[in-house]
């Protein structure tokens, strides 16, 4: 097979070769969560890993999230580098305590002593209802943490190649996987490696409106990029990809550029990761601003379980085509 | 406040120099008014005591605004009767809705967003719609009831008052003076009929003499052209009355005497034009010292009131920056306005020889509505004239 | 649990001295706090130093510690120096923190103590992971975890014990109870005040023993890390009691003079001096050279706070992430 040779691979699979990179690179990786050995991982994202590298170095755990992640934080303080799967980023608040308190606190509040090099990875997203207590998007809440980098893979690419340099970061590492995407399939070059994990990157670029989404909603941005297109709106769309600490420039650059902006998240509206960009662009881009920056979000309610209902509450392309058509006016 | 030019709707009372029951005579300086174009002292026109001042220091108030109350007499009367109170303030216009980059391009372009249609969202003006009314490329479809009507007066109703902000800071104020002289240049443009004439002048004569006359004169004595310039079309416009007043309500209104605007750039960008009162009448020591005090004044921002309004004609000498030639734009109302470009040394045919010798070009901007093609011929052979003869300047 | 065997007279000037040290140390933050040289939260060990004392004994340099917010004893006992924890109490940049812990976070990397942890169980997971790290790696170490019987309560506890049995990793838990949780007695809170059986019912060898006993205490403790070293955690429940209130904020109206004074009876300190002159291992002149000794290295800690520096506060966003290079 060439450098070069193109494979057709899955979201999951992609993920899953990052962490057996990890594994087969590094001793002192591990993998440590609920159900990510015998299982395979509740989205089969660890499937055959057990197999491969053993109990030890993937670990299943009790369902005791507070115990496994502040292991996790101990362990990297002890001079290993642990991935911790949290099945859920609604389970990830029983572990709370430990990423706030600890993870992202320890190196401060010992005047810099202590590095914390510890990746959490944790599904996140809404679309299989699955309802209220396994479908939300509580970035925004954990992007408020100083001390954290919080990364949204929403590519094959990103999926691949943002873990390698998330395990060199001697700071935590949160990474969210969408629900939705580990089933999503595309080619990626058999030798496809590490991705930064500072930068936003501009997915598709155009002149009248930019349009700002991250994990699960990258591809509603671009679907209603090519609507737009249609009607002759040329959306540029960003991909946050990073989510702590914010790549201000990329988006800025682009306002300057469009002079619009719509922020698709699938975070509740109110306090979210949608109200901090759009008050980075207030504070940093308001005289480039030719129209108020536009939110798509999702509808303030627990997600409900039937399938209409959860369609409503989360973003839509249609409506990011209408706020996009409504600012940029006829177009 | 007072109107300090034809193109200001409304101004920023900067500071007081009066205060309750002091008493003034006409001339005094009472106030110092920002028009947005330059800081600009306010002469009080008749003798009394102040009785009440009606508006604070730092707010912006419509040209016409009743600045202060004064009562007639010493400050030893008691006054008989409460003041007129001031007109009723107009109530705050209801702010435009323009986008923030819509209101910075409009400003950078001297756009005014009230004769703007938007297309945005609820109507709001973009940049898109600035840009293309900079361009002149969209007419609304039917005027915006507070625009200005077309053409006409040398006064136009003033556009709704904006919401009072205090003075700018200076880049803001650089800002501003662009869009008022766009605004004011763009309505010279569309209102008046200009036509252009030039005639280049030999200097040899007027250099010769000013060179012999500085022989005489101490350093900061000394005269330069650009003295015998103004001098000559000063004369020239009191022997021209037509290109010499302004055009007011449809009408040439002839003024009394010739105060030359003398077009002056400032550092930051811009320019003024205030007036050397009856130039025409001066000596040129007279003209010299007049120019010098203006040129500092007017970029120090400190020129009184009547020099900016007073003006009957313009000149404009761009001859410093080594230009030849320059057409200029008439400042509305006046109906006219001279312009010198450099004394170059050219080619020049006298009695069948040809010839080395210092050159002027003059040129002619006019008011079609008030002179023609005639009368600006003349008034430029009249400059030539008072240059070949320049111990009568 | 008592110590019957014959006690050294170095070692057991050695144990009191350590004793003292946290004593002395203490009873000058008293001063300093009513001074208000040293501000915000401080939790006094006052009464408890014979459990971080003697617990700490057992362990090897290379040993972790992960403690509470009532850590002042267990950083000075470890070898954090007595003046990097006043100038940290200072807030100052010479403090083992920079200044950016305070009493209740010491933390110091050269004797291997992973802090003051100021949420209530926090610290157990935290020494779940240095223990796994050991383990993974095949380093035969200890990590003490001290922690209060408040902690008892809170899923994390139970979360920690499970795993830490689960997994056999090499983690000392020293229950320093007190028989508060703050102003709250135990009999008000736990439903099974016995807090070993907790840990014994999690499969992991775990007793009680005389926390105001210094020499019964170390000898739990050697026991005790002995079977960790051996691969299996171990629980001590070390009962003890703090004369002291909960912090400098407590008026202390939840527990009887009576029931302070019937403590301070078995005060840790004339405990421990009573014997060692009962089997005339000490004299009067060895105490007071002991004391001296002690006010030294306290005066001397003192002037260190005193003439510490302040950080800059343009550093201040520093050390949100990590500056140096990792290990």
């Amino acid at each position: 097979m060439s450098a070069s040779a193109m494979v057709t691979v899955s979201y999951r699979e992609a993920m899953r070769a990052a962490i057996r990179e990890a594994l087969l690179g590094d001793e002192r990786v591990f993998l440590m969560g609920e159900d990510v050995g015998a299982y395979g991982g509740c989205f089969g994202v660890s499937k055959g890993l057990l197999e491969e590298f053993g109990p030890e170095r993937i670990r299943d755990t009790p369902l005791s999230e507070s115990a496994f992640v502040g292991a996790g934080i101990g362990a990297a303080m002890g001079g290993m580098r642990p991935i911790v799967e949290v099945m859920t980023v609604n389970f990830c608040l029983l572990a709370l305590d430990q990423i706030m308190n600890n993870a992202a606190t320890i190196t401060h509040m010992s005047g810099g002593q202590f590095a914390i090099p510890l990746v959490i990875r944790m599904t996140t997203g809404a679309g299989r209802q699955v309802a209220a207590q396994h479908s939300h998007s509580l970035e925004g809440w954990l992007a408020h943490i100083p001390g954290l980098r919080l990364l949204a893979p929403a590519t094959l690419a990103d999926a691949r190649g943002m873990l390698a340099l998330s395990l060199e970061d001697p700071n935590p590492v949160l990474i969210f996987e969408h629900g939705s995407l580990y089933n999503m399939e595309g080619e990626l070059p058999a030798d496809a490696g590490a991705v930064d994990i500072e930068r936003a990157a501009v997915r598709r670029t155009g002149e009248h409106v930019t349009l700002i989404a991250y994990g699960g909603t990258l591809s509603t941005a671009m679907q209603a990029a090519d609507e737009l297109a249609g009607a002759g709106i040329e959306a540029e769309v960003i991909d946050l990809r990073v989510l702590r600490p914010l790549d201000d420039s990329t988006v800025i650059e682009s306002l300057a550029r469009t002079h619009r902006a719509v922020i698709i998240d699938e975070g509740w509206r109110s306090g979210s990761l949608a109200a901090e960009v759009s008050a980075r662009i207030m504070e940093q881009a308001f005289y480039e601003l030719d129209a108020p920056v536009a939110r798509v979000c999702s509808a303030e309610v627990p997600m409900p379980y039937a399938q209409h209902l959860e369609q409503a509450a989360l973003p839509q392309a249609s409506t990011v085509v209408a706020e996009a058509r409504r600012m940029v006016g006829g177009g | 406040m007072p109107s300090l030019g034809a193109d200001m709707t409304s101004g920023t009372l900067l500071e007081w120099r009066v205060k309750p029951g002091d008493a003034v005579k006409r001339g005094d300086i009472v106030a110092v008014v920002d028009t947005s174009k330059a800081e600009i002292e306010v002469e009080i026109f008749e003798d009394g005591v102040i009785d009440e001042l009606l508006v604070p220091e730092g707010t912006r108030v419509p040209v016409g605004t009743a600045l202060a109350t004064v009562r007639a007499g010493t400050e030893d009367e008691v006054p008989s009767a409460r003041p007129v109170p001031a007109a009723p303030q107009p109530p705050e216009a209801h702010r435009l809705r323009a986008s923030p980059i819509a209101r910075r391009v409009a400003q950078q372009l001297g756009v005014d967003l009230a004769a703007v249609t938007g297309s945005g969202a609820a109507g709001a003006i973009t940049k898109a719609d600035v840009e293309h009314a900079a361009a002149g490329a969209v007419t609304p479809v039917a005027p915006a009831p507070a625009a200005p009507a077309p053409a006409a007066s040398g006064a136009p109703a003033p556009p709704p008052a904006p919401p009072a902000t205090p003075a700018g800071e200076p880049g803001d104020r650089a800002l501003a003076m662009r869009q008022a002289i766009g605004a004011l240049m763009a309505r010279s443009k569309r209102e008046i009929p200009h036509y252009y004439l030039q005639t280049q002048i030999d200097m040899s004569r007027a250099l010769a003499w000013l060179a012999e006359e500085n022989l005489n004169r101490p350093i900061a004595e000394r005269l330069l052209p650009s003295a015998l310039l103004l001098s000559a079309a000063a004369r020239a416009a009191a022997a021209t009355p037509a290109l010499n007043g302004f055009w007011v309500d449809e009408a040439f209104r002839p003024a009394e005497g010739v105060h030359l605007g003398v077009a002056i750039s400032l550092r930051g960008g811009g320019l003024v034009a205030p007036a050397l009162h009856d130039a025409d009448r001066s000596s040129l020591d007279e003209l010299m010292s007049g120019l010098r005090d203006l040129v500092t004044r007017a970029r120090a921002g400190r020129l009184r009131g009547s020099e900016m309004s007073d003006p009957t004609i313009t000149v404009t000498n761009l001859g410093e920056q080594g230009v030849e030639l320059v057409h200029g734009v008439i400042y509305p109302p006046q109906v006219a306005l001279v312009g010198f470009g450099a004394v170059l040394e050219r080619p020049w045919a006298l009695e069948g020889m040809i010839g080395a010798r210092p050159i002027v070009t003059a040129t002619l901007a006019a008011d079609h509505r008030a002179s023609d093609g005639h009368a600006g011929s003349r008034f430029l052979t009249l400059i030539d004239r008072q240059l070949q003869k320049p111990e009568e300047l | 649990m008592s110590a019957e065997q014959p006690l050294e007279r170095d070692h057991g000037l050695h144990l009191l001295s350590q004793m003292l040290r946290v004593r002395r140390f203490e009873e000058k933050c008293v001063e300093l706090y009513s001074a208000a040289k040293i501000r915000g939260f401080m939790h006094l060990y006052i009464g408890e130093e014979a459990v971080a004392v003697g617990a700490i004994e057992a362990l090897e340099p290379d040993d972790a510690v992960v403690a509470t917010y009532r850590e002042h004893g267990h950083a000075l006992v470890r070898g954090v120096s007595a003046g990097a924890i006043m100038a940290e109490m200072y807030g100052k940049l010479e403090g083992c923190s920079r200044g950016r812990g305070g009493s209740m976070h010491l933390f110091d990397a050269a004797t291997r103590f992973y802090g003051g942890n100021a949420i209530v169980g926090g610290g157990l997971p935290l020494a779940l992971g240095l223990a796994l790290a050991d383990k993974l790696q095949g380093r035969e170490r200890v990590t003490a975890c001290f922690f209060g019987d408040g902690a008892v309560a809170e899923g994390e506890f139970h979360e920690s014990m499970n795993l830490a049995a689960l997994w056999r990793l090499p983690v000392l838990f020293c229950c320093e109870n007190n028989l508060y949780a703050m102003g709250t007695a135990i009999e008000r809170y736990e439903s099974e005040t016995e807090l070993a059986l907790k840990a014994a019912s999690y499969e992991m060898p775990a007793w009680s023993v005389d926390g105001m006993d210094v020499i019964a205490v170390e000898d739990a403790a050697r026991r005790a890390t002995a079977e960790v070293r051996g691969g299996m955690p171990c629980f001590l429940e070390l009962r003890t009691y703090r004369f002291r209130a909960h912090s400098m904020y407590d008026p202390d109206l939840y527990r009887s003079k009576e029931e302070i004074e019937h403590y301070k009876q078995h005060d840790p300190i004339p405990g421990l001096t009573g014997r060692l002159e009962a089997a005339g291992l000490v004299t009067a002149e060895d105490i007071e050279e002991i004391e001296r000794s002690v006010a030294e290295e306290i005066e001397v800690a003192i002037a260190f706070a005193e003439a510490g520096t302040l950080e800059p506060v343009e550093d201040l966003e520093r050390f949100v992430y990590w500056e140096g290079t990792t290990a």
